[in-house]
């Protein structure tokens, strides 16, 4: 399962300002966060964990497999390199606007270095009641407000939508057993489908609850995946953005089309979700009925 | 960051891709020139960063220097989609045996680039039948290697020397586009003259906004380059929206888009706000624009916004709504809106139709609401919720 609480997590980007409240929150929520990385700062503390200028000086120290990376644009592709070189196992990153060449060639080589990547633009995920990885719900009080500890994975492509649905079903008395912002990027690391396989082999996981949103081929890539392969999971969808759909898109060549074939419309994903029977929900409240607990 | 046909051109010749030779001109006066430098017969084409300039007679041919002349002046000020043609190529008219379509973009599900040849080319090249469709992704990091490129050029039915030329065309075409960051980089039509050489026609480019910063030098070659092509050019509410915004570096409180509704609205989270968006329109309500408010904007900022989506005419009221984890203070957000409020010569109680602020500072903001005799809602209301109730209260305020 992703995010083993006994896993060391080092945070890349330690000493930026988001990242260091992320590291607060997080180790107050029980995360075991054992050391960051800023090169030119090591020797430093943040919130008592300390800082080293490279990943591989971790290492050396540490028993660390999972990374978090929050650092700016540019720096990313070589961080997320940097910490699949030493070993990591699962990578986290938060940071928004990463070029998507650069996620394209952290990919093929987390690939080849046997790493799970979420994200970028992921704010993270959680397994509640045992650790959170990045700034996934907030300040601490309002996490433990929102997440409790469940048999319900929720899958989202917007950060802040992963928390309301969580503290929807928190409030009807629905816990969750993980929940993970994948990033809402065109190309992410780890897609709808790619996770959904991950949490078919999650025993604590009964149904999953899927936050989509236009553009991309996110929700028809998992349709076909569960036409050719159905779940044991209980997969409920629940998308916005139907509104998009009316406006005037300006077309500009074809090889969109070509690649897509018509995918991205709101319409379209939720046609291609429920003729792979998924239950697709109207409005938020609706996807209770999918889940078919509703307290 | 779409690119125009003569910079897109510009951009590929520099990759060693060839395209016919092309005069950009902005003026009446060097159209003559122009054209007795290229030759006739003639194309001329506006410089639109829209697709399908065929259709809306954006594209023309000339016989002779006065019918050029006549194209030119009928091309140079046209109104494509709200925008207006500054620029117009000239270039001479080829005659060819066959087009073909060549491209680059991104394929999402493999997450990686991937190539497409088409031996149908021009318009037909989305309805061609996909077994005349070769498509190869491939690796960011070494680019399509010559040998997958002849590959595909096979796998479509080419032979010869135009095999080997298409192939050649589809790397260095893959070469630009890993980098330039290309979103997507087309040619289209690639055609084969009578003397057998392969020559682009038309090409688009399209780089990511999110590389543009790496970008610079060579984008700085290429002249003024259009920034907003996507969609309708903005409102005159939309671009006094982003002046505000700009006052002010703190928070976002100004991405508006525009529609015809009577429900003005505030939200928080970029998700939050496409699904309160759609539950308004479910719930039967017409929302009066789109607008993000997150980070921590100043009062005054969201005073000013307030009081802008109120100025609209037919607009009954206004919806304040944001998701739980938004870090906004809400009594900041509170006291911005009622400061708007006022500022539009309105009153707070039949003005404000909702306002769920589960942010910071909840209970400051209740008290700061309640005095101006408005109800305060949290987390325990479900964004469903609150959008209906948006809904239902905002028919009982005037417009």
């Amino acid at each position: 399962m992703l995010l083993d609480p006994k896993a060391g997590v080092l945070v890349q980007g330690i000493t930026g300002r988001e990242a260091s409240r992320m590291v607060k929150d997080s180790l107050a929520y029980g995360s075991n966060i054992v050391a960051g990385v800023t090169p030119g700062k090591g020797g430093q503390r943040v919130h008592g964990i300390p800082v080293y200028d490279t990943v591989a000086a971790v290492v050396e120290k540490h028993r660390a497999t999972i990374s978090v990376i929050s650092v700016p644009p540019p720096a990313v592709l070589d961080a997320a390199l940097e910490s699949f070189s030493a070993g990591m196992q699962l990578c986290l990153i938060m940071t928004e606007r990463v070029p998507q060449l650069d996620t394209s060639k952290l990919q093929v080589a987390a690939r080849r270095a046997g790493c799970t990547v979420i994200g970028p633009n992921s704010l993270g995920l959680i397994r509640p009641g045992i650790a959170k990885l990045g700034t996934i719900g907030g300040r601490v009080d309002n996490v433990r407000r929102s997440f409790t500890p469940g048999r319900v994975a929720v899958l989202s492509r917007s950060g802040g939508m992963t928390t309301e649905i969580a503290s929807y079903l928190t409030s009807r008395g629905i816990g969750q057993s993980i929940a993970i912002g994948v990033g809402g990027d065109a190309i992410v690391g780890s897609n709808f489908t790619d996770l959904i396989e991950l949490l078919e082999a999650d025993p604590a996981t009964d149904a999953v609850v899927i936050y989509g949103e236009p553009g991309g081929a996110a929700e028809e890539q998992l349709a076909a995946r569960l036409k050719q392969k159905p779940s044991r999971l209980r997969i409920i969808a629940f998308l916005s953005g139907r509104f998009v759909d009316d406006l005037e898109g300006i077309r500009f060549g074809h090889a969109g089309v070509i690649v897509e074939g018509g995918r991205g419309s709101i319409r379209g994903k939720v046609k291609a979700l429920r003729k792979a029977g998924v239950f697709v929900a109207e409005t938020f409240e609706d996807f209770l009925r999918g889940l078919k607990y509703d307290a | 960051m779409r690119l125009l046909e003569h910079q897109s051109k510009k951009l590929l010749s520099s990759f060693g891709l060839v395209f016919t030779e092309s005069i950009s001109v902005n003026s009446m006066a060097e159209v003559r020139a122009a054209v007795e430098h290229v030759g006739l017969p003639t194309v001329l084409k506006a410089q639109t960063p829209f697709g399908g300039r065929g259709n809306i007679g954006a594209v023309k041919f000339a016989e002779s220097a006065d019918q050029a002349v006549i194209a030119a002046e009928a091309l140079l000020g046209m109104d494509v989609r709200g925008t207006t043609v500054e620029v117009i190529s000239i270039e001479p008219k080829l005659t060819y045996d066959c087009e073909f379509y060549v491209g680059i973009t991104w394929d999402t599900v493999a997450k990686l680039p991937v190539a497409l040849l088409s031996l149908a080319g021009g318009v037909e090249v989305e309805s061609a039948q996909s077994d005349r469709l070769a498509r190869q992704s491939f690796n960011p990091w070494t680019g399509l290697a010559p040998y997958k490129a002849r590959e595909m050029a096979a796998e479509s039915g080419l032979t010869g020397k135009t095999l080997v030329g298409v192939g050649e065309v589809l790397t260095k075409l893959s070469q630009a586009f890993l980098a330039c960051d290309g979103i997507t980089m087309e040619i289209n039509p690639l055609v084969v003259t009578k003397d057998g050489v392969l020559i682009g026609l038309d090409a688009r480019v399209e780089i990511e906004d999110e590389a543009v910063y790496r970008q610079q030098e060579r984008l700085g070659l290429l002249g003024e380059l259009t920034m907003t092509a996507t969609g309708r050019p903005p409102t005159p509410l939309e671009l006094e929206a982003q002046r505000i915004d700009e006052t002010d570096h703190r928070g976002v409180a100004g991405r508006v888009v525009e529609f015809d509704g009577d429900l003005a609205l505030l939200i928080g989270g970029g998700g939050a706000s496409l699904t309160v968006f759609d539950a308004i329109k479910e719930h039967g309500g017409a929302p009066a624009n789109y607008c993000e408010v997150g980070g921590n904007p100043t009062e005054e900022k969201v005073a000013a916004i307030t009081s802008l989506l109120l100025s609209k005419p037919g607009v009954r009221g206004m919806a304040v709504i944001m998701n739980v984890v938004n870090n906004t203070r809400a009594d900041v957000i509170a006291r911005g809106i009622l400061m708007g409020v006022k500022a539009a010569g309105r009153k707070p109680a039949e003005t404000i139709s909702l306002f769920r602020v589960p942010g910071n500072w909840g209970r400051e903001a209740r008290e700061i609401m309640e005095a101006a005799g408005v109800e305060v809602y949290g987390r325990e209301m479900s964004l469903d919720a609150a959008a209906r109730l948006a809904v239902e209260r905002n028919r009982t305020h005037a417009s």
